[in-house]
């Protein structure tokens, strides 16, 4: 090869590189390592990463079970190793897998379109926002304080550059919005209302009377949907004008936080004005039906630096693994799945209110309750992980009032015995605590 | 078909519809364990908000949707079947361990909020491939979190930004030069930044002498890509930070071409104050139809206080933890702590490589776009003779005078068994091919690409509407764009 291109040494080929840049020794990094090395390295990293315990997190990322027909499809190497189906002929598996994608997503949320996959919820509902300062021509946007918290983390990210001021409305004692300052903070300017439902005490929100109040000052309504599997028992948020869901839990690791799926869903008369990629349905020329990314005129290498957004790629891999997760479950078994989730929960929330307070009672619920312990929730889990158990997010850290509650999350994988097993262990402190304070009234 | 292709032939592929067109009722692919808990009353715990209906998501079997996908891979191009030449995507072989690693237990299944306890092993990939990339890049500090290179030059802009602010002023805009790539411009909007277009020299490297005249104290940055989507080294890149660094200005590198660079020199040691990396493109992570990608950004010791919270520290009892203490962040980027599954497979490819191997790897890069550039010069133009790197641009000017564009020509490339080149950038030459091969490609299939690239030329000559009429063999033909875009039918409906 040397030879052929009429050089005599490979260096020859990076003296455009002027020598003082020139890396004249190792890097210092690990030695080269055997497969076998590897694989042992990172299962040793496994094994000290909380492999053999229960958990009871949930709050934005959902341990459900994943059919094994997903990785045995996502590891074929025409869908993993391709690129963006920028050559439409070339790669019509995964373009007939976003438009089949888009179609269930549309379904699930009720929504008319949907997008080919965002990075993940949080940014995908940054995106939301910015979209609707797009569409309506305002520029401040109400932000519900029971959205995630890291979701919020994000918005005000983007938004600080974007100059989009953010109001917030809090929640009341039922863990859902409070609708009375929502009516005080949408105003004339307000180009969107962000909330979240479930929310991120798992709470469900009544979308429709928070539609009417954004409706009715000309703002869009944006619903983040953080827990996926909720859309089989939950009513859609058909009012809504946009919806920026997280579809991590349709068949997407945990993985420590990510890859994950965001997805933008909205309607018809908006789709000009969703950033992201989409398929559309064509023809060709022997008028045989076929996919292509479509609309690209929004897009920055169309664009530049007028595009909707500035992204670039979406999550095909893992949206494809949504979409397997999507067909496995189907029409009958999506609904069964989420009413396995909605009945641990509930039995969990029920158990754990023999002892302790469950917060925010008086609102539906998904697969998320909030436990408030006269123990700190900290001190709680470091007792809890001795006996091999995750216990719910403790809360104070992104809502200092909440000082002392959790945020517990059951799916159809936590057992009864798990469940048994935790609430007996809380119950252990708190029957103490109890006494203890009981025992403090009759001292004082 | 015209000339003989000696990589891809004909064959059998199936039809398949619609998923929702194989769809009855009472199919199914699931089965739930018996519920161990009472059953609850929906419409009482749900009242009003009770879904009844799904509406049109399908039943069908486990075998059914086995072949559905399967199906439909096969009319995917891969870099599995062969060489993907898409330039400034580095599209080069996903290992197989990277997939199996970040299957383990532990990781796969990992919260990112269990604590930090039992969160060893995450943190410690975080750790150790951070260190990996600081000292690949020569830099000082960096955040993990960005969820692909777009996000990650965001990120990049946001820090230049606060940089600035923290020094008094923000500035008003960026400097990017007209041979960028479209994510630079959009991501510097998004950062409620001005662009401004730096015009190419005639070597198609940046202009110092317009440099020097637009730079000023409105300057935040300078955007460039080194080497650039010409797969060209920006040879005054010294000369370049200094213009910058002298009016307080800092230089920002796309990290897009890394993979001409990994082992032989580190942005860190030519001038960069930031820059972002694709572990998609450099280190191997699969590019799965489109994602996901992870986009690290690096910087000098200046700009570590507005890194992205939370980062990763080493905690004084010697275990690893998160911190969220840092007041000059400029916050938070994507929830949780980036696309942590692409962390591992990027470490696994570090890990295979090891110093010597990522060297060679870097230096096959280079070797094999050479070779390409030797096989078709004289037979494609080649706008600027300066010496490539890892990729190497031709254009379409000899062949466009009958009629036949770039795009064109790589429609007829697929007729070859060959994923085509990138056609739409750079945008400073008209027609463009722009191709790299990746350290990936043995020898046999970079000579059956040239071989296949001359033949098309040869096509143009005797019959130009053959070539225009490309691709003869894929499945469908060119599909019509046009009506796609102007009534989009974006979902399917019964």
């Amino acid at each position: 090869m040397l030879r052929a291109i009429g050089i005599h040494s490979v260096d020859d080929l990076f003296s455009p590189i002027p020598a003082e840049y020139r890396l004249a020794r190792d890097l210092a990094i690990p030695r080269q390592m055997a497969e076998s090395e590897i694989v042992d390295w990172f299962k040793q990293r496994a094994k000290e990463n909380g492999e053999g315990y229960t958990s009871f997190l949930g709050a934005g990322a959902y341990l459900h079970y994943r059919p094994v027909v997903i990785d045995a499809l996502v590891q074929r190497g025409e869908f993993l190793t391709s690129y963006t189906p920028y050559q439409a002929e070339f790669a019509q598996g995964t373009l007939q897998a976003i438009f089949e994608f888009q179609t269930m997503i549309s379904e699930l949320t009720g929504m008319d379109v949907a997008n080919a996959s965002m990075y993940d919820g949080s940014t995908g509902a940054a995106e939301a926002v910015m979209m609707a300062v797009r569409v309506t021509g305002r520029n401040s946007a109400v932000i519900a304080r029971s959205l995630h918290p890291e979701y919020r983390e994000v918005l005000n990210t983007y938004a600080t550059h974007q100059a989009i001021p953010q109001k917030l409305a809090g929640f009341t004692g039922s863990g859902q919005i409070d609708l009375k300052e929502l009516e005080r903070v949408v105003g004339d300017e307000t180009a969107c209302v962000l909330i979240q439902s479930p929310n991120f005490f798992g709470t469900i929100e009544d979308v429709e009377a928070i539609a009417e109040i954004a409706h009715k000052r000309g703002a869009l309504l944006i619903v983040s949907i953080a827990e996926a599997v909720s859309l089989g028992i939950v009513e859609p948020p058909r009012s809504a004008d946009i919806v920026a869901m997280e579809a991590q839990s349709f068949g997407v690791p945990v993985g420590f936080g990510g890859p994950y799926c965001g997805v933008l869903a909205t309607k018809e008369k908006f789709v000009r004005q969703m950033p992201g990629r989409l398929a559309g349905q064509t023809v060709d020329k022997n008028g045989k039906r076929g996919f292509v990314l479509t609309l690209a005129t929004r897009e920055q290498h169309i664009r530049r630096e007028k595009a909707t957004s500035n992204i670039c790629t979406n999550q095909a891999l893992v949206a494809l693994m949504v979409n397997i997760f999507m067909t496995v479950y189907g029409k009958v078994g999506l609904r069964e799945l989420a009413k396995q989730n909605l009945a641990k929960a509930s039995y969990a929330a029920e158990k754990f209110s023999q002892h302790a307070k469950v917060l925010f009672a008086g609102a539906p619920r998904f697969n998320e309750f909030v436990v408030g312990t006269s123990e700190d929730p900290y001190a709680l889990n470091s007792r809890l992980l001795g006996h091999k158990i995750v216990g719910g997010l403790p809360l104070k850290k992104f809502y200092p009032e909440l000082g002392k509650a959790a945020l517990w999350c059951c799916t159809e994988l936590t057992t009864r015995s798990m469940i048994d097993q935790a609430v007996g262990l809380v119950a252990e402190t708190e029957r103490s605590a109890r006494s203890l304070k009981e025992v403090e009234e009759v001292t004082r | 078909m015209k000339h003989i292709t000696r990589k891809a032939t004909r064959h059998i592929s199936q039809n398949e519809g619609l998923i929702f067109e194989k769809s009855s009722p009472g199919k199914a692919a699931w089965k739930l364990p018996p519920l161990d808990v009472p059953e609850v009353d929906t419409a009482k715990l749900l009242g009003k908000l009770e879904r009844k209906d799904l509406g049109n998501m399908p039943e069908v079997s486990e075998i059914e949707i086995i072949r559905h996908f399967t199906r439909l891979s096969t009319w995917n191009y891969a870099i599995d079947l062969g060489m993907y030449p898409l330039g400034s995507c580095t599209m080069k072989y996903n290992p197989r361990v990277n997939e199996l690693v970040a299957r383990a237990e532990g990781l796969a299944n990992g919260h990112p909020y269990q604590a930090e306890k039992i969160s060893q092993g995450a943190l410690q990939v975080m750790k150790t491939l951070s260190d990996c990339l600081l000292e690949i890049t020569g830099m000082d500090a960096i955040t993990l979190q960005p969820a692909a290179g777009a996000q990650g030059e965001l990120t990049g802009l946001l820090m230049v930004r606060a940089y600035h602010e923290s020094q008094g002023n923000a500035r008003k805009k960026i400097l990017i030069p007209d041979s960028a790539h479209g994510t630079n411009p959009a991501t510097a909007a998004t950062a409620g930044y001005a662009v401004e277009n730096l015009k190419s020299n005639d070597r198609g490297m940046v202009d110092v002498a317009s440099l020097a005249a637009q730079m000023n104290e409105d300057v935040a940055a300078l955007m460039v890509t080194n080497p650039n989507t010409l797969g060209v080294f920006e040879q005054e890149i010294h000369k370049i930070a200094d213009l910058l660094h002298d009016k307080g200005g800092l230089l920002y590198m796309d990290g897009a071409n890394m993979n001409a660079l990994v082992g032989k020199a580190r942005p860190g040691d030519f001038g960069v104050d930031v820059m972002h990396l694709n572990l998609h493109k450099t280190f191997s992570t699969p590019h799965g139809g489109g994602g996901p990608g992870s986009g690290p950004v690096a910087v000098k010791k200046m700009l570590a206080p507005f890194l992205p919270t939370p980062v990763v520290i080493t905690h004084a009892d010697g275990t690893l933890g998160f911190e969220y203490d840092r007041p000059q962040s400029v916050g938070r980027v994507r929830a949780f702590y980036g696309n942590f599954g692409m962390f591992i497979r990027a470490l696994a490819y570090i890990f295979a490589n090891g110093p010597d191997g990522l060297r060679q790897t870097t230096e096959d890069a280079v070797l094999n776009a050479n070779y390409i550039r030797k096989g078709l010069e004289g037979v494609y133009d080649l706008p600027y003779s300066t010496p490539s790197m890892h990729e190497v641009v031709f254009s379409d000017k000899v062949q466009s005078k009958k009629g036949v564009r770039t795009m064109d020509l790589a429609k007829r490339l697929i007729d070859y068994g060959f994923h085509p080149y990138t056609t739409a950038f750079p945008l400073i030459v008209p027609g463009a091919l722009m191709i790299e091969p990746t350290e990936s490609e043995p020898l046999e299939e970079l000579d059956l690409f040239i071989e296949a690239m001359k033949s098309i030329a040869g096509e143009v000559e005797e019959d130009p509407q053959f070539v225009l009429d490309a691709p003869h063999n894929t499945r469908i033909s060119r599909l019509d764009e046009t009506a796609a875009a102007r009534k989009p039918v974006l979902r399917w409906k019964p």
